[in-house]
């Protein structure tokens, strides 16, 4: 350990920045979460080479949705991952350097919009079912099914805005919950001078 | 017939053809599935199809005996040497080498092939049988989930639907193998694809969306490199098997002598740059030279060239060329800042790159630098005792001065590997072939069969030696009978020291010499015997007077393989040798042994 005490060279400062790691000794890198569009072809073993190789290469997966586009041979991933700077960057060059993928982007730090849609079957009666009703509401949730016993609630936002319904409803007892995972867009560019109209 | 006269008929390559002319008179025409596929190849000028047939894949070796096929089939004796002999073939020739196995245990056995292929970015594809498409993933007779089995250890696999499909999956499959970042492609042929017929077209056009060669080598790129190449006051070239595939050995040396900057290579990177220039380093890494490994230590540039900074190279990865700025040349993008943090990145062809850098960096003077270079190699020099004694590393030198460095040079893995890198002496690109990635003992043998039919199907007149131990020999020994079923006359040389010669170094070295399980001295077999029973020409050597007597012999075999059996000491050790997860400052020599690890 005292030899990790050595001042370090001019050079392996420079690496250490690069790849986002702490510069003392032992300290580990900062984590960030990154939400990462990929625009895949739409054929057989295609998606299931992208879940492959974040198990083969031991990058973490948060979550992982699936759906076609307008153009019904290409499919988009919305893929929530984890990682230091310079496993972030690993992760977007193995994604491209996979043979069915057309287009890697790192929405993060960058303007998008995210949605997750979460479907809550929630145990209430009586008053509760007011006070569930009312939250729902807060919330611009949909009732979606109902029975004496249970609400089916459905809400659409971003991850944080569905982690609060969701912890909101605890207390009145959560029956099932069903979350679609993210997907997220990049938002256009806004013209400069605000528009023409 | 004799193998001789076989040798005789297939001396004179002919002139081939390629692509779209190569099919012609077969396009529009309905055939068989099993047809088309053999007319793909055909396309792609697979000129040697290494295989072994089974049930899925019965209707293309029917079909192959009767059209007749332009390519040669070569019958190997266990699935994973084809796919072994498929790199020795595309390491030699810089072509693409061709698998077929049927499903189940023949696509199973080629998985360690593959994977190999995958670690060391050889060129091959494998075409696997399977089950009729109705049949998957009913637990059919000889049913393996091969795509899912090999789908992290290629650079992509296919499964074929339709007999239509078979030319432009075959055409997508080469490609793959062959550009960029070249590497294993798996294409599985369900038998019912094969049965059925349909129309065979040839598009020549690839249309892949997803996937394109990187050339990242604009103006601003090349003008910070000068900058950097011109301050520089110790820099050094480290060369990798990336440069061999790109072919940009002359571009390379070129710029090495042009700049007078010293050159190390990487295990793969050995034949990129002549090692009898002066300015060649020879290997550095875990059993490289100590000089390589000190200019590494104190060099304030390293230009990388098709490397991707391996673990044995590198060593202790924080710890590794702390002074050294990063230019790094390299087509895999995802190998660039992996492991060393590249302050300049060209992802490109090596080729294209070097010749562009070569007219606008003008040489700076580094005597100083060369002057510190010489004194570490003055300092600690490969050396090996000469008592008398029979060492591999005095038949390696004996060997070099017999083959003159034209020989291609095909070694297994483990302590004659780290031997035949430091003690050969490469002059030539491809003429150095090894397990380096994946390391995978039995190599060798089938690896050189492989080279040794890729260069004659190209018309090339070299030698091939193939370096083994004892132990890595055995596992693939069965293709010594099909080397010399083809006459092919390979020089094999077995280092017999009767252990599992690295194992046993480490267990001396690290693990208070208990051998568990290394010793080998009950249970081989007579090589030479083996060897003879296997139709090949065996020799013994047990003293170093015999040695030159035995390479004599076995340089006058032409028609079959030549199998050398070298009687070496047991206990000999690689080195120099940096440790395991060590820093390459902490090697050990002759002279330099940090007390912790002795």
């Amino acid at each position: 350990m005292n030899e990790e005490a050595i001042t370090l060279t001019p050079q392996q400062l420079i690496r250490k920045r690069a790849a986002g790691e702490p510069v003392e000794a032992g300290a580990a890198p900062d984590i960030e979460q990154h939400i990462i569009n990929v625009l895949l072809e739409n054929s057989m073993g295609a998606l299931i080479r992208v879940v492959n190789m974040f198990s083969a290469r031991g990058f973490n997966l948060d979550s992982v949705t699936v759906g076609v586009t307008e153009d019904p041979t290409v499919s988009r991933l919305c893929i929530v991952t984890r990682g230091s700077v310079r496993v972030i960057s690993q992760i977007l060059r193995q994604l491209n350097r996979l043979v069915d993928t057309i287009e890697v982007d790192d929405l993060t730090g960058t303007d998008f919009v995210e949605r997750e849609l979460c479907i809550i079957k929630v145990r209430c009666r009586g008053e509760k079912r007011a006070d569930v009703l009312q939250v729902n509401e807060i919330f611009r949730g949909r009732v979606v099914d109902v029975t004496p016993d249970i609400l089916a609630l459905e809400i659409v936002g971003p991850t944080k805005k569905v982690d609060a319904f969701v912890n909101l409803m605890k207390p009145h007892g959560i029956d099932e919950v069903a979350r679609s995972g993210r997907v997220a867009m990049q938002r256009a560019p806004q013209p400069e001078d605000g528009g023409s109209d | 017939m004799s193998s001789a006269s076989t040798a005789a008929a297939l001396a004179e390559p002919q002139p081939r053809l390629r692509g779209r002319a190569a099919v012609q008179q077969h396009i529009g025409k309905r055939m068989s599935g099993a047809e088309i596929f053999l007319r793909a190849l055909e396309a792609e000028d697979a000129r040697v199809v290494f295989g072994h047939p089974g049930g899925a894949v019965i209707h293309v070796y029917d079909e192959m005996a009767r059209v007749k096929p332009n390519f040669k089939h070569v019958l190997v004796r266990h699935e994973q040497g084809g796919t072994h002999a498929a790199e020795g073939y595309a390491k030699a020739t810089g072509e693409v080498g061709t698998v077929l196995v049927t499903s189940g245990p023949g696509a199973t056995n080629t998985v360690t092939g593959i994977a190999d292929a995958f670690m060391d970015s050889v060129p091959i594809v494998v075409f696997t049988g399977q089950v009729p498409l109705p049949l998957i993933g009913n637990d059919a007779f000889q049913e393996t989930d091969t795509l899912g089995v090999t789908r992290s250890i290629t650079k992509h696999n296919y499964l074929v639907r339709a007999p239509e499909d078979i030319p432009r999956i075959v055409h997508e499959a080469y490609h793959l193998a062959r550009t960029g970042r070249p590497g294993p492609v798996v294409v599985d042929l369900p038998k019912d694809v094969l049965m059925s017929e349909g129309v065979f077209g040839y598009d020549e056009a690839i249309r892949m969306r997803g996937y394109s060669v990187p050339h990242e080598c604009d103006e601003m790129r090349l003008r910070r490199a000068v900058r950097m190449i011109e301050a520089a006051q110790r820099p050094l070239l480290y060369v990798g098997g990336g440069a061999i595939n790109a072919n940009a050995c002359e571009a390379l040396t070129e710029l090495a002598r042009h700049l007078n900057v010293p050159v190390t290579t990487s295990l793969h990177g050995l034949g990129a740059f002549p090692e009898n220039d002066p300015l060649s380093l020879g290997m550095l890494g875990m059993h490289g030279t100590w000089w390589a490994n000190q200019a590494v230590q104190h060099a304030d540039l390293i230009i990388a060239v098709g490397a991707r900074f391996d673990d044995r190279v590198t060593g202790m990865v924080d710890r590794w060329a702390p002074h050294a700025a990063i230019i790094h040349i390299e087509i895999d993008k995802s190998c660039i800042s992996k492991n060393i943090y590249a302050d300049l990145a060209f992802n490109a062809d090596a080729k294209a790159v070097l010749e562009a850098l070569r007219p606008l960096v003008r040489a700076r003077k580094v005597k100083r630098w060369h002057n510190k270079i010489q004194g570490w190699r003055d300092e600690c020099p490969l050396s090996y005792a000469d008592d008398g004694e029979l060492r591999p590393q005095f038949v390696l030198e004996r060997l070099r001065a017999k083959s003159g460095g034209d020989a291609v040079v095909v070694t297994d893995v483990g302590q004659n590997q780290m031997w035949a890198a430091q003690y050969m002496k490469y002059t030539q690109p491809r003429s150095h072939i090894t397990s380096g990635g994946l390391g995978t003992m039995g190599f060798s043998l089938p690896a050189a069969l492989g080279a040794g039919l890729g260069l004659r199907a190209y018309g090339i007149d070299k030698t091939v030696i193939s370096i083994n131990g004892d132990g890595g020999f055995m596992m693939n020994a069965q293709e010594l009978a099909v080397a010399a079923a083809h006459g092919v006359p390979l020089k094999v040389v077995i280092m017999n020291n009767n252990f599992l010669g690295m194992v046993r170094q480490w267990q001396e070295l690290f693990h208070e010499n208990r051998f568990s399980h290394t010793d080998l001295t009950d249970t081989n077999p007579d090589f030479v015997q083996l060897a003879r029973a296997s139709r090949c020409a065996a020799f013994r050597a047990e003293r170093t007077d015999q040695v030159d007597g035995v390479i004599e012999k076995a340089w006058a075999v032409n028609d079959r393989p030549a199998v050398m059996e070298f009687r070496v000491v047991k206990e000999e050790m690689v080195f120099p040798m940096v440790p395991a997860g060590k820093s390459s400052d902490e090697m050990i020599t002759s002279k330099h042994a940090p007390e912790t690890f002795v």
